[in-house]
């Protein structure tokens, strides 16, 4: 736990040290370990950047492949600014973005829906079971190619691609998190009145919760792979497309720009998702409020 | 037998047999020929050796179970699905952690109908009654375990059961508390004049709280000896365990019981 890291620093006290001393003295322990966790941080980012340039000024690996960092910023400069050879580049974001929410959305609404429903009833869990399994090995990518085929080049293929890579991953979850509800409780709620339908949503859903939001962190992820996979598979616009262009052109600065795109797009959902997380999960005990 | 429905008593197991399957298909007897009657506002409590068939009794009750062979019956009427004048505490506590606490006892009436200012207006009312008026917004994990049982106790109260099933409801709690309980319990008890079940497997609170007190023997459970324990009512259950006539229950009862809990530690050492 957290509060061993702490031990170290906690100092001992002379007799007759007054409470606010020592909350000060922790408080003063605690702001400095942040800092000297902030410091760590930052400071490894720009090592590992500074080598990356330096390596690449000096030619020890070759800039035509590997770029640099300047280079790579120049690029998202230089496309925030003017726009990329496809296009604005808020335009081309905007499309990933919409193919990646719409996929997302809708492959976890399908995912927590079917998981909960398949979770309360046995019989049919037991039945699909085997299907299931089966289109679950499928490597999902390779769905690519067939959904442009079928859907074209245009959002509807890259949709149903995220769609697919979000649904198992959420649906997995939520099955899974209605077997761990607690017996006695829905035994508890059904004694205390409660119908079919009130029990699944006043115990199962909530129970599941947790397990629902551990995959939804994970399958905001796999929706952005889902819509860049269907780009480079054939797209007229996208990061995806952008980055496939890059290629093509041997443009390796271009690549890194669009990767670094879509880690900062990714990490912006990420916190967003953990706030409504916690917002929604007020009820459970507070990790490390222990520590101090 | 409608005729005298106001008499029947609450509770009936006539010759109850309950066999688990697993799937693979072997049968575990839990209960053989099992037979109790709990009178209108008797306080009976079971006791036997662990893993007996104690809480199977109970589940048959509440309709959660059905008995392989045999008859459930409540209040002289056929057990039918779960009963809406049953109430039942759990061993560990079954309140719903992600509701605070007035959530968690309003879900009773919420869920049979109530409206939720009705609702709320009861939930207040039981809170008060176990102390906890302060306490409406905080949430189970932020209660210590015997405020969390008081919820819990309010919970299953405010349906107002005609039957109150307790499946070893204070185990889990440290000596103190757990006499504080017994305390509130009677308290509720004597108010409500329900039936009650309470299983344990502590004699002496069983000897403390009930009117009649069932041992059952080692697995396959079936009823061994049935003991009317006349303390006089109301008990300080504190001070109940210095009494001589309570000592002497203890002892006589102990007894019976003693041989059941041997045969049963034998048969586990031996499966071992």
């Amino acid at each position: 736990m957290a509060n061993i890291a702490m031990e170290p620093a906690a100092a001992t006290f002379r007799p007759g040290t007054s409470d606010t001393e020592i909350e000060a003295a922790a408080l003063r322990t605690i702001k400095r370990r942040k800092q000297l966790v902030l410091f760590w941080q930052i400071a490894i980012l720009v090592i590992a950047l500074g080598l990356w340039e330096i390596s690449s000024q000096m030619n020890w690996i070759d800039p035509f492949f590997y770029a640099s960092p300047s280079l790579v910023a120049e690029r998202l400069y230089d496309w925030a600014l003017n726009g990329t050879t496809e296009g604005s580049l808020w335009y081309n974001l905007g499309i990933t973005m919409e193919e990646a929410l719409i996929g997302f959305f809708t492959g976890s609404i399908a995912g927590v829906v079917v998981g909960i429903g398949l979770g309360r009833n046995q019989m049919l869990s037991d039945i699909l079971s085997v299907y299931i399994k089966a289109i679950n090995s499928i490597p999902r990518v390779v769905l690519a190619p067939i959904f442009i085929m079928i859907m074209g080049l245009g959002l509807a293929s890259k949709v149903a691609l995220a769609f697919i890579m979000v649904f198992f991953v959420v649906f997995a979850n939520a099955f899974q998190g209605v077997r761990e509800a607690d017996r006695d409780m829905i035994a508890n709620a059904r004694i205390l009145g409660a119908s079919d339908w009130q029990v699944t949503r006043t115990v199962i859903v909530p129970s599941a919760m947790s397990w629902i939001f551990a995959s939804l962190h994970v399958s905001f992820g796999f929706a952005i792979i889902g819509a860049i996979v269907g780009e480079f598979v054939g797209a007229r616009f996208g990061i995806g497309q952008l980055i496939s262009i890059a290629k093509g052109t041997f443009d390796a600065a271009g690549m890194f720009a669009a990767i670094v795109l879509v880690m900062i797009v990714t990490l912006v959902a990420e916190y967003i998702m953990t706030m409504v997380e916690n917002r929604l999960a007020k009820w459970r005990p507070q990790q490390g409020l222990d520590t101090h | 037998m409608p005729m005298d429905q106001g008499r029947s008593p609450a509770i009936e197991l006539i010759n109850v047999t309950r066999r688990f399957v697993s799937p693979t298909g072997k049968t575990l007897t839990a209960l053989r020929d099992f037979n109790m009657t709990v009178e209108r506002g008797e306080f009976v409590a079971v006791v036997g050796p662990t893993g007996c068939g104690k809480s199977t009794t109970l589940n048959l009750v509440t309709g959660l179970a059905r008995p392989s062979a045999g008859e459930v019956r409540l209040m002289g009427g056929p057990v039918s699905g779960i009963d809406p004048r049953v109430g039942f505490a759990f061993q560990k506590d079954a309140l719903f952690p992600w509701k605070n606490v007035i959530d968690n006892v309003m879900a009773g009436p919420l869920f049979r109908g109530k409206s939720k200012a009705e609702a709320e207006r009861m939930a207040k009312d039981w809170l008060a009654r176990v102390g906890l008026s302060k306490f409406l917004h905080h949430y189970p994990h932020q209660l210590s375990g015997g405020m969390r049982k008081r919820v819990s106790l309010a919970q299953t109260f405010i349906n107002e059961p005609e039957i109150l099933l307790m499946d070893e409801p204070f185990s889990a709690l440290d000596v103190q508390t757990r006499t504080v309980m017994h305390e509130e319990l009677l308290k509720l008890w004597a108010e409500r004049q329900a039936s009650v079940v309470f299983v344990t497997h502590d004699l002496e609170e069983a000897v403390a709280l009930a009117d009649k007190v069932y041992v059952l023997t080692a697995g396959p459970a079936t009823v061994k000896s049935v003991y009317k324990v006349d303390l006089p009512r109301p008990r300080v259950v504190s001070e109940i365990r210095y009494d001589q006539q309570f000592i002497d229950y203890c002892k006589t009862i102990w007894e019976d019981l003693r041989q059941e809990v041997e045969t049963s530690y034998r048969r586990a050492s031996e499966a071992a």
